[in-house]
């Protein structure tokens, strides 16, 4: 009870900064939908989108906002050295990092709430026509992302060039959380959907979830320590 | 701290194991300089031709990688955990030779690509997750080299994720691969071809076990040194 | 919960690659006693308020809280130490109230509205409780800051560098705070460059040079006086 206590402080007083400024909403959903437009360019060819272009700008665009919102956030804490004013505190640091963790996802979801039906709209793709298997994918996929990612920016709050280094330590890490939402989306976009392939990439996705929400609770705390 | 300098400085069994490295170099030296005779004696590959042979250094160097990100997270895993130092000299100089060896396995790979597939880049399974286990790698030392003071911890955390990384990298990739069918030639391997191959896997782990301990010991000397120094100051 | 009366630190280095801003420090400090710690910029006062907080884990050498040590007491311990950094710990997007509010809940004090108001009428900022702390003035912030880090009673207080930004008035209530928490029987370390200031609040002084610790002898004379003799 503690723990989840604990967790809903630090997302709550999270969510109350992001409604004082909207700061990272407006920005990040406005870079991804920049994305969604940048990506349109290259991937659609008189007037149509190339084979599985719709699910890899969707999940291009929710990566790089999703890093965006993620440095944003962390930056934040930076400021006036919050971070350090929780390190310091009595808090259960795995709250501390769930905390975190929901912060960022709330916000990922709220963008992703305008961008999906965007991406639908403009590339003519039924994302909504298998409406839990898509709904799993995004969230398992932004999770398995959010939760490497908030570790990340946790940890590179007191590095050097932390604004380079966060995409270039999280790309090649969540590569499998990539591959899977691009291929599951296309999976339930194609002509003929196949939806055990779906299924397949979800369950993936769910079990990489798992693992590295795991591995981060446990590093978070060794990592954070100076 | 002098004293702690100082009394790291060869206890026993390392000694010995220090001893030991020069004499693993020279057999792998050995075994390599032998290599190649073994390689022609082996069957000739009828629709590959001469490129096969390429594969007696390709496919043991990259299993050697794998062998050495395993290295490299486990002994991130230690030092993160029980805060052993020399863990991380391990585990760095692990990641250094991860690297080397995945841009051989770069490098060979296409080379053989040319030849079987007609083209330099294929994105087969196998040479994808070279390429994302290569760029973990590349990212863990960046980190450590651009991070500033306390990177070390960092970089240990995402060995560990790398690690943790590798059996999802490979099935994703393999999945997405089969996704759309295209045609492997990954040769089952012929009885004649079975010995040369595991004799350049054997030499190339000789090779990588004495190259990391004396890469880690350079790093162990350098943090003696870095001791000598702050000791000079007080 | 815990609870200590004296700090240690015996033999306590810290280097960062190879400077060394800490160099075989040794302090002991007991319940009731408050130390001004001098010295040059740069000479590692931060880092050894830095390490006495527990942010920083020493090179070498040993932290002792009482019986306790940083790394088995955890949280527990953390709770009873409060420190003003540089940097002021606060939200600028939230109002003062609620950033009290936040770090008393993080902190797992009762009687949480209660503490608030009283922490906001010693800060002075009772009429500006809701106001945002991104359109305070640095004076008021440093009064508001200060606040944050003594919420929760702390045993331990660490202050760098408080009078920073403050004008007579706040100085004085600084100054009030600071001779209260001493009866209070806090162990108090303060980083400062105010010595007429600070001077009459304080059982003993320390320098710090070069991250080495030179204690500045009792005698006669102000305390700027003693500081020069010591240099």
């Amino acid at each position: 009870m503690r723990f989840v206590e604990t967790v809903w402080l630090v997302t709550r007083k999270d969510l109350l900064i992001e409604a004082r400024s909207k700061e990272i909403l407006y920005t990040t959903l406005f870079f991804a939908v920049s994305c969604v437009l940048v990506f349109a360019f290259g991937f659609v060819r008189e007037g149509r989108p190339l084979g599985d272009a719709a699910a890899g700008i969707l999940w291009i665009a929710i990566a790089f906002s999703g890093t965006l919102a993620l440095g944003r956030a962390f930056e934040r804490e930076r400021q006036s050295e919050t971070l350090r004013a929780l390190m310091m505190s009595p808090i259960d640091r795995p709250a501390l990092y769930v905390g975190k963790l929901c912060g960022v996802l709330i916000l990922l979801a709220a963008v992703e709430l305008i961008v999906v039906p965007l991406v639908g709209l403009m590339f003519q793709a039924p994302l909504f026509a298998h409406p839990v298997l898509m709904i799993g994918l995004l969230l398992t996929g932004t999770v398995g992302f959010a939760a490497v990612g908030t570790l990340f920016a946790a940890m590179l709050v007191r590095a050097r060039s932390r604004d380079v280094l966060l995409p270039v330590l999280l790309y090649p890490i969540t590569i499998p959380v990539i591959i899977a939402g691009v291929r599951g989306t296309a999976a339930l976009l194609q002509a003929e959907v196949d939806e055990p392939m779906a299924r397949a990439w979800l369950s993936m996705l769910v079990f990489f979830d798992v693992v590295f929400v795991t591995l981060a609770l446990w590093t978070f705390e060794p990592v954070m320590t100076e | 701290m002098l004293n702690e300098g100082l009394s790291a400085r060869s206890p026993k069994p390392k000694a010995k194991m220090n001893r030991l490295y020069p004499l693993l170099l020279l057999v792998a030296a050995a075994m390599f300089a032998y290599a190649p005779f073994m390689i022609l004696a082996a069957p000739y590959e009828s629709t590959m031709g001469l490129i096969q042979k390429i594969f007696y250094f390709h496919a043991p160097v990259a299993m050697t990688m794998f062998v050495s990100a395993f290295v490299c997270g486990i002994a991130s895993a230690i030092f993160l955990f029980g805060g052993r130092l020399g863990a991380d000299r391990v585990a760095m100089a692990a990641a250094e030779l991860t690297s080397i060896l995945g841009l051989i396995v770069l490098v060979t790979g296409p080379m053989w690509a040319r030849k079987a597939w007609g083209v330099w880049w294929q994105w087969d399974a196998r040479l994808t997750s070279t390429l994302v286990l290569w760029l973990i790698f590349q990212a863990y030392l960046l980190l450590r080299r651009f991070g500033g003071p306390g990177s070390d911890r960092l970089a240990a955390g995402v060995a560990l994720f790398g690690m943790a990384n590798v059996p999802f990298v490979y099935w994703s990739v393999n999945v997405w691969r089969t996704v759309h069918p295209t045609t492997t030639v990954v040769p089952s391997l012929q009885p004649g071809m079975r010995g040369p191959f595991w004799y350049c896997f054997l030499a190339f782990v000789l090779l990588y076990v004495s190259v990391l301990g004396v890469r880690t010991r350079l790093e162990k000397r350098r943090a003696e040194l870095e001791a000598l120094y702050l000791a000079v100051e007080e | 919960m815990i609870d200590f009366s004296t700090l240690t630190l015996t033999d306590v280095s810290r280097n960062f690659g190879r400077r060394r801003a800490l160099a075989r420090v040794s302090l002991a400090a007991a319940a009731g006693e408050t130390i001004a710690l001098l010295g040059p910029n740069g000479a590692g006062k931060s880092t050894l308020l830095s390490i006495a907080a527990t942010l920083i884990a020493p090179s070498s050498g040993e932290v002792r809280y009482g019986d306790h040590d940083a790394r088995t007491a955890g949280g527990a311990l953390r709770g009873r130490i409060g420190l003003l950094g540089h940097d002021l710990y606060l939200y600028p997007e939230l109002s003062a109230a609620e950033n009290l509010r936040f770090f008393a809940k993080v902190y797992r004090l009762d009687g949480v509205e209660r503490r608030v108001d009283e922490a906001l009428d010693r800060a002075g900022l009772t009429t500006r409780r809701d106001d945002q702390v991104a359109g305070f003035s640095r004076g008021m912030r440093q009064r508001l800051a200060l606040e944050r880090a003594l919420l929760h009673a702390p045993r331990l207080v660490l202050l760098d560098e408080p009078f920073t930004g403050l004008d007579d008035a706040a100085t004085h209530a600084l100054r009030r705070r600071l001779a209260g928490l001493r009866e209070a029987g806090c162990i108090v370390l303060v980083t400062t460059h105010d010595l007429e200031t600070i001077d009459g609040l304080i059982d003993r002084a320390v320098m710090l040079q070069q991250g080495k610790l030179v204690t500045i002898a009792d005698g006669a004379g102000s305390l700027r006086e003693r500081y020069r003799r010591s240099l």
